[in-house]
């Protein structure tokens, strides 16, 4: 297929899904607070921003974001690291992994508010959770699949001290699996960070069950799509910074 | 002529019982271009990777002389069989991989890389990735990797042994200028008998199971016009008719096929 075709396609397809959705809502089959109609968004974006919850609401939703994602990212992928390389971490840690592995984020619901109380870190905490284990996962993949030859070559070639080895082969070695688990965590963040958000702690999931008890639901479809955005928007750069990194790759 | 490596009563095992090879008693004189072929599992790749102290366990002595200390260059460099180069590292970076943690300036690694690029006739490459570059290439790289470091003693495990028959006869001939023109030692692994004649001052036959050195044939042949000429082919089929030998004694120790 063209680019051209495929851009064309990808663009009517959209349109004529807002264009549906729009005649279906005027239509009056259905009320509007059962599916408000997608021209009415922009609208009702404008009024979110002039009393300031959309601004305020995303950015304490970012916030969650950004400490749950620092977080669990750095403390999957130190693990994922540790256990891919040392065989005695590995195996002290292979019941507990499989314990914990299944347990959702969500269902350490109670136990963030317990903690934490209803706050941002109880909101971070949960978001954190989905994170680690995609990168804890994804990082030892990756360390267990670095080319042992060239581990020989450093060695060879006077790199012998286990410092000197992380950095000169298995880290930049792993980094393609350790990125692609970063990225997989950067759009699992979003998916948790609204749930984390409805028990009460400002940030998008809190102004949406806030907005549906008011049958407000114009604002609720608002903010689904600023979720779209922003993960989009954050994925895009981070696509862009990857790609920067991987620049060796074909 | 002194010996800058040899081994005395070497074995390895890797399971701790079975030897590789064992009463390995082989030493390189210094500039001399020593060519190793021998029966697979004979432990040829073996042999190099414990004179490079990659293999910590072994039996028997291997002394590697240290005649100049100089702490720009390492005694020891290795030429893979894969180039294996770190794909993330640009073709310069590659080549330096030996001279970080020794004492070199920024100035003489730019100078070691242009003038191994220089060596393996790949000028100008040095800010290309490795993707970037064709099988041969690689190759290339990775023996510029180890001239970069000046060693006095190049080991080579079959690193032509992967690229094709026309590549694989620019190299060598590469290689033995490179040979005449910086006097290094080499110790050079190959599967390839006539690449064997065609480089060795000397081939060493391994074989038998465990391995042992079975043959030396001393090759004396005038390098200008060696390949062209009668006594090449003779000492090809010398050599071939020797390692034949050591494949069936070989087969005949690890006893009749299980099928």
């Amino acid at each position: 297929m063209k680019p051209a075709t495929r851009y064309f396609l990808a663009s009517s397809g959209l349109v004529s899904f807002l264009l549906l959705w729009e005649g279906i809502a005027r239509s009056g089959w259905v009320e509007t607070h059962l599916l408000p109609p997608p021209f009415s968004l922009p609208e009702t974006l404008v009024s979110e921003i002039k009393n300031g919850f959309w601004q305020a609401m995303v950015m304490a939703s970012l916030r969650h974001y950004a400490v749950g994602f620092l977080l669990g990212s750095t403390l999957g992928v130190t693990f994922g690291v540790a256990v891919a390389l040392f065989p005695r971490v590995e195996a002290s840690q292979a019941w507990l992994a499989r314990i914990f592995r299944p347990i959702p984020p969500l269902a350490w619901i109670p136990f963030a508010i317990i903690w934490f109380g209803i706050s941002e870190t109880a909101a971070a905490f949960i978001i954190s959770i989905g994170i680690f284990w995609i990168n804890y996962f994804t990082a030892m993949a990756a360390v267990q699949a670095v080319d042992k030859d060239l581990i020989e070559v450093a060695r060879a070639f006077g790199h012998r001290s286990f410092f000197a080895l992380l950095r000169k082969v298995i880290l930049p070695g792993a980094a393609p699996g350790i990125l692609s688990g970063l990225r997989a965590g950067l759009g699992q963040g979003w998916m948790t960070v609204v749930a984390a958000e409805l028990f009460g702690i400002a940030g998008i999931g809190q102004r949406m069950i806030e907005a549906s008890g008011l049958l407000a639901s114009k604002v609720v479809v608002l903010y689904m799509f600023s979720i779209a955005l922003l993960y989009g928007v954050s994925d895009y750069i981070f696509v862009r910074i990857q790609s920067k990194i991987l620049e060796w790759q074909r | 002529m002194a010996a800058v490596i040899r081994t005395q009563d070497l074995a390895v095992s890797y399971d701790g019982r079975t030897p590789i090879f064992y009463g390995l008693d082989l030493a390189v004189e210094e500039g001399e271009l020593v060519t190793v072929v021998g029966v697979s599992g004979a432990g040829k790749s073996t042999l190099l990777r414990v004179i490079a102290d990659l293999i910590p366990s072994f039996r028997g002595s291997v002394k590697v002389e240290h005649p100049r200390q100089d702490p720009t260059r390492r005694q020891i460099a290795m030429v893979f069989q894969a180039a294996n180069l770190m794909p993330w590292r640009r073709v310069g970076d590659n080549i330096t991989l030996g001279l970080e943690g020794i004492e070199v300036s920024e100035n003489v690694k730019r100078e070691r890389i242009d003038w191994t690029l220089k060596l393996v006739g790949l000028e100008g490459y040095g800010d290309r990735w490795p993707y970037q570059l064709s099988g041969g290439q690689r190759q290339r790289i990775g023996i510029a990797r180890a001239l970069a470091v000046d060693p006095d003693i190049l080991l080579m495990d079959e690193p032509f042994g992967a690229v094709d028959a026309i590549t694989r006869t620019g190299l060598q001939a590469e290689l033995l200028r490179i040979w005449a023109e910086t006097g290094k030692s080499i110790l050079f692994v190959t599967h390839d008998i006539e690449e064997a004649v065609y480089l060795g001052d000397r081939v060493v036959l391994l074989g038998d199971r465990p391995g042992r050195i079975v043959q030396e044939y001393p090759v004396t042949i005038d390098r200008a016009t060696r390949r062209e000429s009668a006594e090449f082919a003779r000492k090809v089929e010398e050599v071939r008719a020797g390692l034949q030998a050591a494949i069936q004694s070989a087969a005949a120790k690890s006893g009749p096929v299980a099928s």
